[in-house]
């Protein structure tokens, strides 16, 4: 089975590019060179060079040793959170901020949902010189308010999305218009492995560092260069994507792939697209998402606005649908369970996203022997008020 | 045998041809019928019924909102086949749906197609349906019921997808008028007469239509002398927000732009 795009954009009867005419040009002009500009010799030694020296890579596959004792597996954590702007999101922004700069584009623009690929975007945008508008769900602006500060302080426009459920989708679905208007000086970074093909392609090589650096870490660490299990969160899914990557046509590589199921997969207060998802259209990309039988995108919810989406990126839901991936789909309060844990085990504070991937541990069913890597995607700076309020810190 | 769309083309030669697009659910549930009643009656020469949809991309803040109107009172796919099923008794004006993929999808494509022609729709616009899946999967079941499918153009579809986009298409060549959502009004609409002319001298099979920005009798009377008419969507959808009857906003609305 083969688990890569392939001509036409499609992984398995998932992907493609349905986009109206408008964008057209755009999304072919992406397609036919997206390959042959980033495997071009001159720009990989300048990203190279970008991700060791500025972004600060390879990050550390570290071995949580308390965290290993309390599930009685090996885990590991591989430290994205350790990444410059505190996520994985900036492997891809520098990846596509040096395209679109070979493009000769001028003004660039992202969608965001909890902020980070907003601020790795506006990052590149003030490493590089460019003009950076930022869309957000008007909701997403007041609950990550640290970094709408931050992308405002790199020179970005934040533009809030006020359609909708004001989140993840509705910005999205902004900054595509916005691409409409703009389609010959503008260059639209996606953030996440959702959106019209090249997108989910390129966003899962961009990321594909992380699991092509963990098979050397892995090597070095534990004498074979792939694990029992990889965990990832997935709202798009880019961090879940890049963790596979490399491992997708090992089957001896468990890959768990987890969800916000919010409130609860019954509650209608969820974001669980491989339960609650069926086939459609979002976004330009034939996925699952979650939907009413007329067709209407449902409003998605989960606490964590990075996984706050009602689709999943084109690769996962095949992955999901041939059964290569297993999906677990975790609430708000495992997810703050599992922050609290393992910051008093570790002293790391992870990303609410990360957490998702954390709490699922007591469900995969690893061995004492096996391997475990989590993709700890981001650090949990940006959700402190959060946590403050749930964990009733402010109290003391 | 000719759909009322291509009877339209075919035989009326003049110039200045007016279609009119609306949310259907907008502003009341069960105002379709009416709608389009009073369009026909007021002179309009097509009209364009939309199915909406919750994340209308090629769409600005007015279709935008009037989607999301039609969507909280309740209007479906179903529900506006069924408002549709007598039409052909009171009216041949030629009508189009136009829409979204996700929820013709949900419907599925065929059993669509298969209802349009029962209540005797004429020509289908789905913007985000790509030429070559239209043409791989769905070209011949859209022939078989007798409905017309439009593709859009703009000003950077280059000229070889241009003459394929007509060779697939047997209706109108639906021409957006600038790098635009729907429903601007700053003027660029008509601006682009460059785009127009090129298209124009190109010599394709199908008539074009400009639409997008259209929103007053200037910028009607520009587009129509560069194609065979123009479409008016969003001017239209605030135009029936206004406080008066429908009938009354329908009947000054079309006559300001025609007289």
């Amino acid at each position: 089975m083969n688990y890569i795009v392939d001509d036409n954009g499609f992984y398995g009867k998932f992907g493609g590019a349905y986009v109206p005419e408008m964008l057209y040009p755009n999304v072919e002009e992406l397609r036919q060179n997206y390959l042959k500009i980033i495997y071009k010799p001159e720009f990989q030694k300048e990203l190279q060079a970008l991700l060791k020296d500025y972004v600060g890579r390879p990050t550390p596959l570290y071995f949580a040793k308390r965290l290993s004792e309390r599930y009685n597996t090996k885990i590991y954590l591989k430290r994205e959170d350790l990444n410059h702007t505190g996520a994985h999101k900036i492997n891809n922004t520098m990846g596509q901020i040096l395209l679109a700069k070979r493009l000769g584009k001028k003004r660039i623009i992202a969608e965001t949902g909890a902020g980070q690929h907003g601020v790795a975007t506006a990052t590149v945008c003030a490493l590089m010189g460019l003009e950076c508008i930022v869309y957000m769900g008007e909701v997403d602006i007041e609950r990550q308010a640290p970094n709408v500060a931050r992308m405002k302080m790199l020179g970005a426009s934040v533009v809030p999305a006020t359609s909708g459920s004001k989140t993840l989708k509705d910005a999205t679905n902004e900054a595509i218009r916005d691409w409409i208007n703009n389609p010959e000086d503008t260059y639209y970074i996606i953030g996440s492995v959702v959106g019209p093909h090249p997108y989910p392609d390129m966003v899962a090589r961009f990321q594909a560092v992380i699991s092509e650096e963990m098979m050397a870490q892995l090597q070095e660490q534990t004498g074979r260069d792939y694990p029992d299990y990889v965990v990832a969160c997935v709202g798009g899914g880019s961090n879940a994507a890049g963790a596979f990557y490399h491992y997708l046509d090992r089957p001896e590589v468990k890959l768990v792939a987890v969800e916000a199921a919010g409130l609860g997969i019954e509650s209608g207060e969820s974001a669980a697209t491989s339960v609650l998802g069926k086939e459609g259209i979002i976004h330009g990309s034939r996925t699952l998402l979650m939907q009413t039988e007329d067709g209407q995108v449902v409003e998605p919810y989960s606490i964590s606005a990075g996984l706050d989406y009602p689709g999943v990126g084109p690769l996962h839901a095949h992955l999901h649908q041939s059964g290569r991936a297993v999906f677990e789909s975790i609430t708000d309060d495992e997810a703050l369970k599992a922050v609290l844990e393992l910051t008093r085990l570790e002293g790391i504070i992870p990303a609410l996203e990360s957490a998702h991937a954390l709490a699922a541990l007591d469900r995969i069913g690893a061995k004492p022997e096996d391997v475990v890597v989590v993709n700890l995607s981001g650090r949990g700076d940006k959700d402190l008020a959060t946590y403050l309020k749930r964990f009733h810190f402010d109290e003391e | 045998m000719k759909n009322r769309l291509q009877e339209l083309f075919a035989e009326k030669q003049q110039e200045g041809l007016l279609s009119v697009y609306f949310t259907a659910g907008y502003p009341n549930l069960n105002d379709t019928e009416s709608i389009i009643l009073e369009l026909e009656k007021n002179g309009v020469d097509l009209i364009e019924v939309g199915m909406p949809f919750s994340d209308p991309l090629a769409d600005g803040p007015t279709i935008q909102q009037s989607s999301e109107v039609a969507i909280r009172n309740g209007m479906t796919i179903p529900l506006l086949f069924e408002q549709l099923r007598n039409i052909r008794e009171k009216t041949q004006i030629p009508l189009v749906l136009m829409g979204y993929l996700n929820p013709v999808m949900q419907y599925g494509v065929e059993r669509f197609c298969q209802k349009c022609k029962e209540v005797g729709i004429d020509g289908i616009i789905l913007p985000d349906l790509p030429l070559a899946d239209y043409v791989r999967e769905f070209k011949s079941i859209f022939e078989e019921n007798n409905l017309s499918k439009v593709f859009l153009i703009t000003p950077q579809t280059p000229e070889q997808r241009i003459r394929e986009i007509d060779s697939h298409t047997n209706g109108f060549v639906y021409m957006v008028s600038s790098a635009s959502t729907t429903g601007s009004t700053n003027g660029k609409a008509v601006a682009n007469t460059d785009y127009f002319q090129r298209v124009a001298q190109m010599g394709i099979q199908n008539p074009a239509m400009i639409g997008f920005g259209i929103h007053n009798r200037d910028t009607f009377v520009q587009a129509c002398n560069h194609a065979r008419g123009a479409i008016i969507g969003s001017a239209f959808i605030k135009a029936l927000g206004q406080e008066r009857s429908l009938q009354q906003n329908i009947q000054s609305f079309i006559h300001s732009l025609r007289n």
